[in-house]
């Protein structure tokens, strides 16, 4: 394991009375672009937020870029850059205002900052709108401006909690066009995703989880050959029976 | 939206009931004086003994003697007592010169009493000076006379100040504290819409603290703070108001705002702790808005004794307090009312303030 990578060994979150991760332990290599699939409730939110220091595990350990995070919950919390599940904008405030909002939360020098805002919204393809108030976006808009937030300190290490829901079909692939564009800088990504086409396309390798357990863990082709499959769909339904998205 | 349409009419008929009139309403309203004798060794003595006898006799009046005006005045300005009667040093000979000639004022000694009123208090103003009158007249003629006319006049140097105040320049220092209270309303809406919309989840992603988190809240809102009362004395000034003051009470006033203004983003604290929306903070906040506003802000002026003591456990009727000393008796800065209101503001801010950012770091940030 390269230094810089993410281990995460025998993570357990239970809350009051339900399991949400349950022995879950998986390594991701710097510089990779990971993958972890599952339907709704099987525990993968909760894995991100275990990994930003959200959550305190109720056992086993996890550690980023060779820190542990309940140890050193700020020095992780410098290299990382989280996408919300939810889209987490201050509605009153533009486009721009809220992506140099949380830059300066970073503490970024004003020129870096500026550089990056400006790159993001061209790449987002929100310059035009970044002067408009978050509050009369889009859904697909809010969701871009919610990727920003989370690059525009340049973070080593990028969680993504299901980026592209509620995107178009247009504003998903350009979102896709972004993270592979991540990839190529060398960022550690890892991405929740619903959509099995989303982590075929992207990912490297894929975790598929489901209650909180780890089911299978592979590139995208090594599993569907390994379970004879045509896409990551068939692989969940053999291993569980039911379809990822019911 | 349950609290707008059934809890909020319910409560604040009951504070207006309770504080306008059937708590403590029927007690009769008492003033506190003080009473110098400048003639504490003349001939005729019992006159002057007579005379606070008489205004002890009233009930309404509680008499407390100093030996020196000044000792009487430091009182008077901190707002201990509510007037200041000064009997002269030939009152006595004056009061005896009437007794033997009733009936030939050319053998009168005239004298005058000195009345000082508590500036600061409108009721006092209007409710003493007609009272003295009578005792002053009782004590002459043994009887109530229809018409005073005799040696004695009642001299009011403060009259001439309080007469000129209107009902609103007694409102204004409460004005100051009424308007911060708001700010739990606002700090408790925003803590809880940043919740709702997970923003503080993805602040707590970022390098900044929670530390940072909550001071630049607390900053924001004692910026607000000092906005608030440099809008209300420029708005009270075009209005007419003119305090009698420097520039030290002004700064003071922006001081002990501003230290309020943290009080006040504690209590939003603890209403966002228990929210579960931002509608809901707007409902809790009142729990913590009204009591203030009631006890410790202009509302207050008029309430009964009960009431105006009970004032005494808000934070609010402690800036209130200072303001009318600074603004209304021109009491000084350093006086030990202004100071020991000062204090209890800091108190309640630090304890409020930590108590808000304990529990919301703790129960409120999920």
């Amino acid at each position: 394991m390269q230094e810089g990578g993410i281990i995460i060994d025998k993570l357990t979150k239970e809350f009051e009375d339900v399991t949400a991760v349950d022995g879950l332990s998986l390594e991701v290599d710097k510089g990779e672009l990971f993958g972890l699939l599952g339907p709704n409730g099987a525990g993968k939110t909760t894995t991100i937020n275990v990994l930003c220091g959200l959550l305190e595990p109720t056992s086993g350990s996890v550690r980023v870029a060779g820190y542990d995070v309940q140890k050193h919950g700020n020095l992780v919390r410098q290299l990382i850059g989280v996408s919300t599940q939810e889209t987490a904008v201050y509605p009153h405030l533009t486009g721009k205002e809220n992506i140099e909002l949380f830059g300066n939360l970073h503490a970024m020098p004003k020129e870096k900052l500026k550089r990056n805002v400006d790159e993001l919204l061209r790449e987002m393809s929100l310059l035009d709108d970044s002067g408009r108030r978050v509050g009369k976006y889009s859904g697909g808009m809010m969701r871009r401006i919610n990727l920003a937030i989370a690059l525009v300190h340049d973070p080593e290490i990028a969680f993504l909690d299901e980026p592209t829901v509620g995107m178009d079909p247009q504003s998903r692939r350009a979102v896709w066009g972004f993270i592979r564009r991540l990839k190529k800088l060398g960022k550690t990504v890892i991405l929740t995703t619903q959509y099995m086409e989303e982590a075929e396309e992207l990912c490297e390798r894929v975790a598929i989880i489901d209650h909180g357990k780890l089911i299978a863990l592979g590139a995208p082709r090594e599993l569907k050959d390994k379970f004879n499959a045509k896409n990551l769909e068939e692989v969940f339904i053999q291993l569980t029976g039911r379809r990822i998205r019911e | 939206m349950l609290f707008i349409v059934i809890l909020f009419p319910i409560i604040t008929t009951l504070l207006f009931g309770v504080s306008f009139g059937a708590i403590g309403g029927e007690q009769a309203t008492s003033y506190k004086i003080g009473t110098v004798e400048a003639e504490s060794s003349g001939p005729f003595p019992q006159w002057s003994q007579h005379f606070i006898g008489n205004l002890s006799d009233t009930e309404i009046l509680e008499i407390q003697m100093y030996p020196t005006n000044e000792s009487a005045q430091s009182d008077l300005i901190q707002g201990g007592i509510q007037a200041v009667v000064i009997l002269p040093e030939n009152f006595g000979q004056s009061c005896n010169s009437f007794w033997n000639a009733p009936t030939n004022p050319s053998l009168w000694i005239n004298t005058t009493v000195q009345l000082y009123l508590d500036s600061g208090s409108m009721f006092a103003t209007q409710a003493i000076p007609p009272i003295i009158q009578q005792v002053l007249a009782k004590t002459i003629y043994g009887v109530q006379p229809t018409s005073l006319s005799g040696p004695i006049e009642i001299g009011s140097p403060s009259m001439v100040h309080a007469s000129k105040l209107t009902v609103f320049d007694y409102w204004v220092p409460g004005l100051f504290a009424f308007f911060a209270i708001f700010l739990i309303m606002t700090v408790a809406q925003s803590f809880t819409f940043e919740r709702e919309k997970g923003l503080i989840r993805r602040i707590n992603t970022t390098p900044t603290s929670p530390t940072e988190f909550m001071t630049s809240k607390a900053i924001s809102n004692v910026l607000i703070a000092l906005i608030q009362v440099a809008l209300v004395f420029v708005t009270t000034f075009v209005v007419g108001y003119r305090p009698i003051v420097d520039a030290a009470s002004f700064i003071f006033a922006f001081i002990i705002l501003s230290i309020f203004s943290l009080c006040c983003v504690g209590f939003g604290l603890i209403a966002a702790t228990v929210a579960k929306s931002s509608g809901a903070a707007t409902g809790i906040a009142f729990i913590f808005i009204m009591p203030q506003m009631f006890l410790g802000t202009y509302v207050s002026l008029g309430m009964s004794d009960i009431v105006q003591a009970a004032g005494k456990f808000v934070p609010s009727y402690y800036v209130t307090d200072a303001l009318t000393s600074l603004f209304l008796r021109g009491a000084p800065i350093l006086s030990a009312t202004i100071l020991l209101d000062a204090l209890a503001v800091l108190i309640y801010s630090v304890a409020v303030l930590a108590l808000g950012i304990v529990l919301f770091g703790k129960y409120g940030k999920a």
